[in-house]
């Protein structure tokens, strides 16, 4: 009832604030002249009246704030106030403003990016139907290896009988890819694909957007064939045309009816790919009848739906034990007897989480560098200001209030500095989704409203921090000799001082640690980038394209044509050698299998892993590997007569230590295919961060290879030859597809995406940091001098040289430049190991980078320091002395 | 001598509810302004309090933004405008209860003190 009566009052002291005012000053002037009203009456005479009313009266400017301090809303006038208060002060010093501003902004902006892709990639549950149950199984060789293999169809299938009725399973072959072919004047293209068994996409719980997913009747090896398309792929190829489902389209030359459209946020992200997938289709109908009865040929990775109250480990100690059965019943040399899963989300983000997480604590020093240069500013500016502090102080303004002051100047620092930050940080977001595609979980990345309570929450953070800092720097009680103001005897100053320098020890310790981080990563990306593949790679270009079984039956045919294409490709005018090779170095896996030795058999367990490679025999001269021994095979050794093959010389080493490997034969576990060697050929890598691994070539004619990749050495300007390969290609075959075009600097370029975007991102930060802390250094050193100019004038009129005056000032900067470098030393060893899986063939502990390090900071110390100290050394003793 | 001067320093708790109470009370009889107020504060207690503007100013607006009195100019007895203060019904309540506290407890100290 009474709060109810009190609301026109709130109102009005809240909208008609002025005018409460002035009716104030009236009722307070009416009060006064009664007074002296009475006065009179009393027999004063006027003047005394009046004086006599005064003194009783009181301070009428107090009085009027007494009883302003009760009205409602009195705490936000003042708060208002100080808000002007500290626009007016920090506007009167724009640069020192804009400087703070900037900076932190800096901070916050990178921070809340970093924060956003974090929370969106690591943090944030998949998007479907209860994630936490979903998990990836995997097989391995032995109990305890952290080891992730691909499942074999067999395996799977024992899984299923072990686990029916109880947990829901599903096969996922996401390396996959089509060719889709010319139709409706649209051209012919090559895209990625994923084989599943037919309850994936429900396993999900993800619902088509258009028609239906798989059901059991598809997903049989008879079956009609039919696919569900993904949303960017519709949308592209197929304008999003909404009578799609039921449509037929050509994938490897064969049809295949549309059943459903995957709705758009739907993207699928493992660790074996999958993000760029473009179309599903049925696993049991897609594989040859070879596979689905193997346990010894890895092709998909196994998801599964938890039931509610089952753990992964229960699970998994079931699958081992049918697993081990398996391996029993069935010894063969590449079937594993262990298993392994985690969580899916753990599967797709599982290679980010240190690159993030390390580059998240890189913007969190950068930040609190910020946020202690600010600070560091406002204590020098809190400096200059300590007469006016202290007449404040002594006309009463409570230290309470001049601390809220600096709060409020802090904040509104960290507001604007919040505001442009996250107009950066959008930016640097929407950069970030660029740079990387390849990243898992991209598509995820959105600022949401986790992030904006992220970031008020920082901004609130460094206000305080800031205001906190800059309000010990002020000490009300040294009020008499701030007021006196004379340098030599001013002991607040070096409180003042002290404070400083140790946010600047602190802010060059953490400086070092970032420039450690940037070098470690750099030293990193150089060596994999020096990493040589084997071959030049200049002047390569490569182009893949896969003949479609359908449409080439035999063996026959897809020889044919390979021999046709290159030979059209090496009349070209501009290409200096061609060749064709199923998988180049440097571009990828490529498909392995397990050797034996037919003259000397090895025991099972003791056969070699060899990469298999399909080649012609003109590859290598083009690719300019060396032959080491023997001889390459010749283009009439095809079909019947193709059961020769080089080896490389890793190969020879491990098969062949003590013998000349030349007329033995290797005897392949899986496809029981027999060659002899023929030659031995230089190595090449399969990617940058991998030694090289032993590789068979076999002639690539005749053999069951059905995908090629053309590879093309050219004197100079070797990407303008992509166009004439890509319609002598369309000349031979008017609907295949060429995929992957680019030379194998570009290769190279993309594998090492990651290392160079972490490593150039780090670097930036410790540059910023370097010019935060050098900037730090150098305001500190020249306040220094400037308090100190009288002792200076005092020395040097005593006879001090110039130079020893300069050694002093020196001395007197470097010094916590030093303590900084201490500090962050040790901070850098104690922290290198935790980015150890982030680096190429770099020791954390790296002395190199170290002392580089060291000596970075101690030149750009010294050079901040060089002109405080130059400009003292030059101080005229008269003048110093003078100033007093 | 024996002028009792409330409110020269901060007022403590006990004193600011004691000068609440004796505005309610005094504004409870017919509408005034500040000024009569205090002065019949004065004339009332036979001299012995006297209400000093630095309190009586704060306590006056103090209680009308918390409703228990209400304010209105109107014209004064010399002809000027004035800022006239009233009970409301709330205030009046209060002023009550507030009433049988004070004497309560007036009597509690009284018998203690009392105690020759």
């Amino acid at each position: 009832m009474r709060w109810l009566q009190s609301i026109p009052i709130k109102l009005r002291m809240l909208f008609m604030r002025r005018e409460a005012g002035s009716r104030l000053d009236d009722e307070l002037q009416f009060h006064l002249d009664r007074e002296i009203a009475e006065n009179i009456a009393a027999g004063m005479t006027p003047p005394d009246a009046r004086s006599a009313a005064l003194r009783l009266f009181g301070n009428p400017a107090l009085l009027r704030d007494q009883a302003r301090a009760n009205w409602s809303w009195s705490a936000c006038e003042s708060l208002l106030r100080d808000v002007r208060i500290g626009c007016r002060t920090l506007l009167r010093s724009p640069g020192f403003t804009m400087i703070a501003v900037l900076v932190m902004a800096l901070g916050i902006g990178a921070n809340v990016a970093l924060f956003t892709v974090v929370r969106s990639v690591l943090l944030k549950p998949l998007p479907y139907t209860d994630p936490a149950r979903l998990v990836i199984l995997y097989e391995r060789s032995a109990p305890n290896l952290p080891q992730f293999n691909p499942v074999a169809p067999r395996s799977f299938f024992d899984w299923q009988q072990t686990l029916t009725g109880v947990e829901q399973l599903a096969l996922v072959s996401p390396f996959q890819t089509y060719n889709v072919s010319a139709e409706a004047g649209r051209l012919p293209e090559r895209i990625d694909a994923g084989w599943c068994s037919w309850n994936f996409i429900s396993i999900l719980g993800v619902r088509p957007s258009l028609g239906r997913t798989f059901t059991a009747a598809d997903d049989q090896p008879g079956a009609q064939s039919t696919v569900l398309l993904t949303h960017t792929f519709w949308k592209r190829r197929y304008a999003s045309d909404p009578a799609i489902v039921g449509k037929t389209v050509w994938l490897d030359a064969r049809p295949y009816t549309v059943i459903g459209v995957l709705p758009s946020w739907f993207v699928y992200s493992g660790a074996f790919g999958g993000n760029k997938i473009q179309v599903w289709t049925p696993f049991n109908h897609e594989a040859p009848p070879a596979l689905l009865n193997t346990y010894e040929d890895h092709e998909a990775i196994v998801a599964a739906r938890l039931k509610p109250g089952a753990t992964l480990d229960s699970v998994l100690s079931r699958l081992s034990a049918a697993q081990a059965q398996s391996k029993k019943d069935h010894p063969g040399p590449a079937v594993n007897g262990f298993v392994n899963g985690r969580s899916m989300l753990d599967d797709a983000v599982h290679d980010y989480r240190t690159p993030l997480y390390a580059l998240l604590a890189a913007t969190a020093c950068v930040l609190l560098i910020a946020c202690m240069n600010v600070a560091g500013l406002m204590v020098a500016r809190s400096a200059t200001r300590a007469h006016e502090m202290a007449i404040r102080t002594a006309l009463g303004g409570g230290r309470l209030r001049l601390v809220r002051e600096r709060f409020v100047e802090t904040g509104l620092i960290a507001l604007s500095a919040g505001i442009i930050g996250i107009a950066f940080a959008w930016a640097a977001v929407l950069f970030l989704t660029r740079v990387r595609p390849d990243m898992n979980r991209i598509e995820s990345i959105r600022i949401d409203a986790g992030v904006i309570v992220f970031t008020v929450a920082g901004i609130a953070a460094c206000a305080v921090f800031s205001g906190l800092i800059s309000a010990m720097s002020s000490n009300s009680r040294q009020l008499l000799s701030a007021l006196q103001e004379s340098s030599r005897t001013t002991r607040g100053s070096s409180q003042r001082t002290t404070l400083r320098s140790i946010l600047l020890v602190i802010e060059l310790g953490l400086t070092v640690v970032l420039l450690s981080g940037a070098g470690l990563l750099l030293k990193s990306y150089q060596r994999m980038r020096a990493t040589d593949l084997g071959i030049p790679i200049d002047n390569t270009l490569t182009l893949n394209l896969t003949l479609p079984p359908a449409r080439y039956k035999e063996n026959a045919k897809q020889a044919l044509f390979f021999e046709q294409l290159i030979s059209r490709v090496r009349a070209l005018p501009g290409v200096q050698s061609a060749g064709l090779v199923t998988v180049a170095p440097g571009q990828g896996w490529g498909g392995d299998s397990l050797a034996d030795i037919v003259e000397r058999p090895l025991r099972p367990d003791d056969f070699v892993d060899m990469h298999m490679r399909g080649a012609d025999p003109g590859f290598f001269a083009a690719a300019h590997i060396p032959l080491l021994r023997g001889r390459i095979f010749t283009p009439d050794e095809k079909f019947a007569r193709g059961t020769v093959a080089l080896i490389s010389q890793t190969a020879a080493k491990q098969l062949f230590p003590n013998h000349d490997p030349i007329g033995s034969h290797l005897r392949f576990n899986y496809s029981h295919q027999t060659f002899e060697v023929v030659g031995v050929v230089a190595d090449t890598r399969w990617t940058l961060s991998e030694p090289p691994k032993p590789t068979l070539y076999m002639p690539l004619y005749g053999s069951d290879y059905s995908g090629a990749t053309i590879f093309v050495r050219s004197p100079h300007n070797v990407e303008s030859l992509a166009m004439p390969i890509e319609s002598i290609v369309g000349q031979l075959d008017p609907d295949l597809p060429v995929s992957d075009v680019m030379t194998l600097r570009d290769t190279i370029g993309k594998s090492t995406l990651d290392s160079a975007f972490d490593s150039l991102l780090v670097l930036g930060f410790a540059v910023i940091a370097l010019v935060l802390a050098a900037a730090g250094l150098y305001g500190v050193l020249a306040y220094l001098v400037t308090q100190r100019t009288g002792e200076i004038g005092i020395r040097m009129a005593l006879g001090a040289p110039r130079t020893q005056v300069l050694r002093l000032m020196l001395v007197d900067g470097l010094r916590p430049a030093l303590l900084g470098l201490v500090v962050g030393l040790a901070a850098s060893l104690a922290v290198g190991r935790l980015i150890a899986s982030m680096l190429y063939n770099t020791s954390p502990y790296d002395s190199g980078i170290l002392a580089a390090v060291a000596a970075t900071l101690l030149v750009v110390a010294g050079a901040a320091c060089i002109l405080p100290a130059w400009r003292a050394s030059h101080i005229d003793p008269m003048q110093a002395l003078r100033t007093e | 001598m024996g002028v009792d001067n409330l409110g020269m320093g901060k007022p403590s708790d006990l004193v600011q509810g004691t000068l609440d109470l004796l505005i309610l009370k005094t504004i409870a009889l017919e509408p005034m302004h500040g000024w009569a107020v205090a002065k019949r504060i004065q004339q009332v207690s036979g001299e012995v309090l006297q209400v000093q503007q630095g309190s009586l100013y704060p306590a006056l607006h103090r209680l009308e933004q918390q409703g228990w009195i209400r304010a209105k100019w109107q014209e004064s007895e010399t002809g000027r405008q004035a800022k006239f203060y009233s009970l409301t019904a709330a205030g009046r309540k209060q002023m009550e209860s507030e009433s049988a506290n004070w004497s309560r407890l007036s009597a509690a100290i009284n018998l203690i003190v009392s105690e020759a």
